[in-house]
């Protein structure tokens, strides 16, 4: 038998708000511990939340960059329950009013688009962090709890989408592209390891064709993309071997240690909990006004997906798409603009420039563009010193575009000939057909040029010396 | 001579301005009097200033004094924040005379639920003040402080007026803000001002009314007019039949409140009677739903975690349930029950979701009467103070004191206790209700009635 997955998500992402949710302490990573609080999100007895507007505003914004409908009326619940991170013992939520709902994400992919459903975004306040004190760091064995109360009452998203994936890579890209639009939107920095954007994994799998839901099981804790599709495939794997030796998956929860990507994850039953959600009396029900929500509508640009789907149509939909998830397709243009080639440009992003870790903000496109244009006629070197420093303030690529590489054979022969000779073997056995040697042979040209020379040129003229 | 039995925060402000007292002589003529009544559960020394002495009742946050609620969960529990009400009572200069006994958490209608011991009643040390505010109401009857702040969930403020015949103001929901007071039920808790007389009240609640960039849920206020009116020319009074003859009303308190009724008459009012059949009839159990449930979250924050009591425990599991099983005592553990189950998956549509939509109902109810009425006036309690311990071991019958007061804090109306006479000896109330942000019409009819009825407010035993 065939099966299909089935993958749904949820999404938890901290919004960069100058101040949390419901108090004016600042909402901020780093601050020493319990130095970013007040009697509110210490909940200390009779202190009241008030609701920070910019939040609803950016929960609005990202909700109609989903596609969602923005209710007319949204209203704050109270999930109760008892934990040391959470001080009033109900965190202050949404329920069956959220902000936004009934929204989707149109995905481009290599074979045409993907829609992906959002069943909701919504807006709650996020928990304290509880730091366990053991000598191994680990909560077993912990003689005790440390809570830190910096991060509680900060604002979260929480997106959830509808069970519309079916393989590990969709969900990975999805993903992505999510994060890209929540950067791109000035929402939050989206950073798995700092945890201001986490996620959840819903999985199943069923007979393909069937529409059923079997029971699902839940992964958490995967602080990266790839990690996470790892974790995704071996889970359905699983599943799939589960049934086809007779035995029922049951619902369960799968803890990931995100130190440790090979572990197997811990597996625990969680009770069901009854959270008890009603309406938070302390809070008035929000109804967005019609002039914010234009107000937001007209701050969202054109979105990532769009802009993939726009790329394609010069480079491959994978340069597009790496382009755009990496946040370099804006500088790209910048560069093809200034004259360099659109591949041309597109390589060295993906690449070389991913590699040297330089913000696309900090670069001046027509300084990097020159150095595209003369990529060929540089040495490798120069071109692998000019992108390290391309980033800095007043770049100039003119000194780099000196180093030229040399392409001249007579220069280059001696030396060609001269590796042939050291390496007769090797030869020998290009010769007989095995072409996979001749990197080696520009590679040892190379070393002996001190990478000045053209690879190129000096492809060609091996090729031919060795014919 | 300062007599604090009779002075009232005008008749103090006076003697202050014209400096006939000093301030210091003022705050130590209440200091100094013996607290026969276990009104105050912490007394504070004076903090200078000349400005009119105020108690507190102990379930309202003060910044370094302690604020227990009535409970041992918070018995060494000091705010580090003033609640809002308290910094507008300094922004006045008042000062303050301490925190007055309440139930603990404000649940319960005779303050015999404090975890400090019951407070009793001036005009009978064997018979209860009231409750939740029996400290505060104590304290201004029996002359430890000429007014007092209360707080008012379903009947408060209202009821301990009653009992100790004076006057007591549970205003509009909304119109004075919640930051800071320890939460029982975050839809119905209002604070309002405890006071010798309707212009003291009147006057409190220009003091702590107000819109709260803390607090959400209040509202701009129209300004507060002190009252002067002596006829009730105009005034259109409903009379609810069923509030007058809920059982167990006592035939003293009946006859009270018709005496007043023909005074208003003779005062120019026309007297109606009216009906709110559902209001009165499922006022109570609607409230025992939504309250507990509110509760039962609220008091969910007093886990041993941050502050107040803690019971350690092999984990945070049992650290808490060790904590609350030792901190709270059973009026709230009854409540925390009450309002969990209320709200558990399951059952939530039939009680939690119908309680909601019987609220909705006796807002309505009320609305309608208000179309036809200025004012709408029953007894604030069914019977006169009754005897300290008749009624503790009878939970249902305790809460059916309040069935009067209850419905119209349900739909959220401000309401207002007069004292109107006696019986047996000891204060009958008169309730006051009026449309929201009538308080001003309030004070106007409750000060000519107050005037006509002519009530001395000091205790027989105490004259």
């Amino acid at each position: 038998m065939n099966w299909e997955p089935v993958i749904g998500l949820e999404i938890h992402v901290q919004l960069k708000t100058e101040t949390k949710l419901f108090c004016r302490c600042r909402n901020g990573f780093g601050g020493a511990p319990n130095s970013q609080t007040c009697p509110v999100c210490l909940a200390f007895p009779g202190a009241l939340p008030v609701p920070n507007r910019r939040a609803i505003e950016e929960t609005i914004k990202l909700g109609l960059a989903l596609d969602c409908e923005i209710a007319e009326r949204a209203v704050f619940h109270r999930k109760n329950y008892f934990y040391p991170d959470n001080p009033k013992a109900y965190q202050i939520s949404q329920y069956d009013e959220p902000l936004c709902a009934n929204g989707k994400l149109v995905m481009p992919t290599g074979d045409g688009d993907i829609t992906i459903g959002i069943h909701r975004a919504h807006l709650e306040e996020d928990a304290a962090k509880n730091v366990h004190v053991a000598a191994s760091g680990r909560i077993h064995g912990a003689t005790a709890t440390l809570v830190d109360f910096n991060r509680c009452g900060t604002p979260l998203v929480e997106i959830v989408t509808e069970p519309d994936i079916h393989d590990a890579e969709t969900a990975k890209r999805f993903l992505q592209l999510l994060r890209q639009t929540v950067v791109e939107l000035g929402l939050s920095d989206a950073e798995l390891e700092k945890g201001s954007m986490r996620f959840d994994v819903n999985v199943s799998v069923r007979p393909e064709g069937s529409d059923e839901l079997r029971t699902r099981t839940e992964l958490k804790n995967m602080n990266s993309f790839s990690f996470a599709a790892k974790g995704i495939e071996r889970e359905i794997a699983r599943q799939i071997r589960v049934y086809e030796e007779g035995g029922v998956v049951e619902q369960e929860t799968l803890h990931f240690d995100p130190t440790q990507e090979d572990s197997p994850p811990l597996r625990s039953k969680e009770e069901a909990q009854d959270y008890r959600y009603f309406p938070e009396p302390d809070l008035v029900p929000v109804h967005p006004p019609s002039d914010v929500v234009d107000r937001m509508r007209a701050e969202i640009g054109e979105l990532p997906g769009a802009r993939v789907r726009r790329i394609a149509d010069t480079l491959s939909f994978y340069d597009a798409d790496v382009l755009v998830t990496g946040g370099l397709d804006r500088l790209w243009s910048d560069v093809v603009a200034a004259g360099a080639d659109a591949k041309e440009a597109a390589n060295v992003l993906a690449n070389q420039f991913v590699a040297a870790d330089i913000s696309p903000d900090a670069v001046d496109a027509v300084q990097l563009a020159k150095l595209v244009a003369a990529r060929a006629e540089i040495t490798r070197e120069a071109f692998a010193d000019a992108l390290l420093h391309v980033g800095d303030a007043g770049f100039d690529a003119a000194p780099y575009l000196e180093r030229k590489a040399v392409s001249d054979a007579s220069e280059l022969d001696p030396i060609i000939d001269a590796v042939i000779a050291a390496n007769p073997g090797q030869a020998e056995q290009f010769r007989g057909g095995k072409e996979g040697l001749l990197g080696f042979f520009v590679g040892q040209v190379m070393k002996e040029t001190g990478g000045k020379a053209d690879p190129r040129v000096v492809n060609e003229r091996v090729r031919e010396k060795l014919a | 001579m300062i007599d604090t039995l009779r002075l009232t925060a005008e008749g103090a402000k006076e003697l202050l301005d014209k400096k006939e007292v000093s301030g210091a002589e003022l705050f130590a003529a209440y200091a100094g009097r013996e607290d026969e009544y276990n009104a105050f559960l912490h007394r504070c020394g004076d903090p200078g200033g000349d400005g009119i002495p105020i108690a507190i009742k102990d379930i309202i946050g003060t910044k370094g004094i302690p604020t227990t609620a009535g409970s041992k969960i918070l018995e060494n529990y000091v705010p580090v924040y003033d609640a809002t009400v308290i910094a507008n009572c300094k922004a006045h200069g008042l000062r303050i005379l301490g925190k007055t006994n309440t139930d603990e958490f404000a649940m319960g209608s005779s303050t015999e639920n404090s975890a400090y011991g019951p407070a009793c009643n001036p005009w009978d040390l064997s018979r209860v003040p009231g409750g939740s505010g029996g400290g505060s109401a104590a304290a201004v009857s029996g002359g430890l402080a000429p007014w007092a702040l209360g707080s008012d969930t379903g009947g408060s403020i209202k009821q301990p007026a009653a009992l100790c015949g004076h006057v007591g103001l549970r205003p509009t929901y909304g119109t004075v803000s919640r930051y800071g007071v320890v939460s029982f039920a975050s839809s119905l808790d209002q604070v309002g001002p405890v006071a010798k007389n309707v212009r003291d009240c009147a006057y409190l609640y220009s003091i702590i009314s107000g819109r709260d960039a803390n607090d959400s849920t209040t509202v701009d206020v129209p300004a507060v007019e002190l009252p002067t009116a002596e006829d009730l020319k105009g005034l259109r009074i409903g009379v609810p039949k069923e509030m007058n003859g809920v059982a167990g009303i006592e035939p003293g308190v009946t006859a009270a409140v018709s005496r007043a009724l023909e005074l208003a008459e003779s005062l120019g009012a026309s007297v109606e009677e009216c009906s709110l059949p559902r209001s009165v009839d499922y006022g109570v159990a609607c409230y025992y739903l939504v309250a507990p449930a509110e509760a039962s979250a609220n008091l969910s924050r007093y886990d041993g975690v941050r502050y107040g009591l803690r019971v350690d425990g092999d984990d945070f599991r049992e650290m808490i349930m060790r904590t609350r099983d030792a901190g709270f005592g059973d009026e709230p553990k009854r409540r925390i029950m009450i309002g969990t189950y209320a709200l558990s998956s399951g059952y939530y549509d039939a009680y939690y979701g119908t309680a909601q939509k019987v609220r909705t109902v006796i807002r309505r109810e009320h609305e309608e009467l208000f179309q036809r009425f200025d004012v709408i006036v029953s007894p604030t309690s069914p019977t006169v103070a009754f005897p300290i311990g008749a009624k503790i071991d009878d939970p249902v019958a305790m809460y059916m004191n309040d069935v009067l007061t209850i419905p119209s804090c349900m739909a959220g109306l401000p309401g207002l206790n007069i004292p109107c006479g006696l019986s047996e000896g000891l204060p009958v109330g008169l309730q006051l209700i009026g449309p929201q942000f009538a308080e001003n019409a309030l004070f106007r009819m409750a000060h000519a009635l107050e005037q006509a009825i002519g009530f001395d407010v000091v205790p027989e035993r105490l004259r």
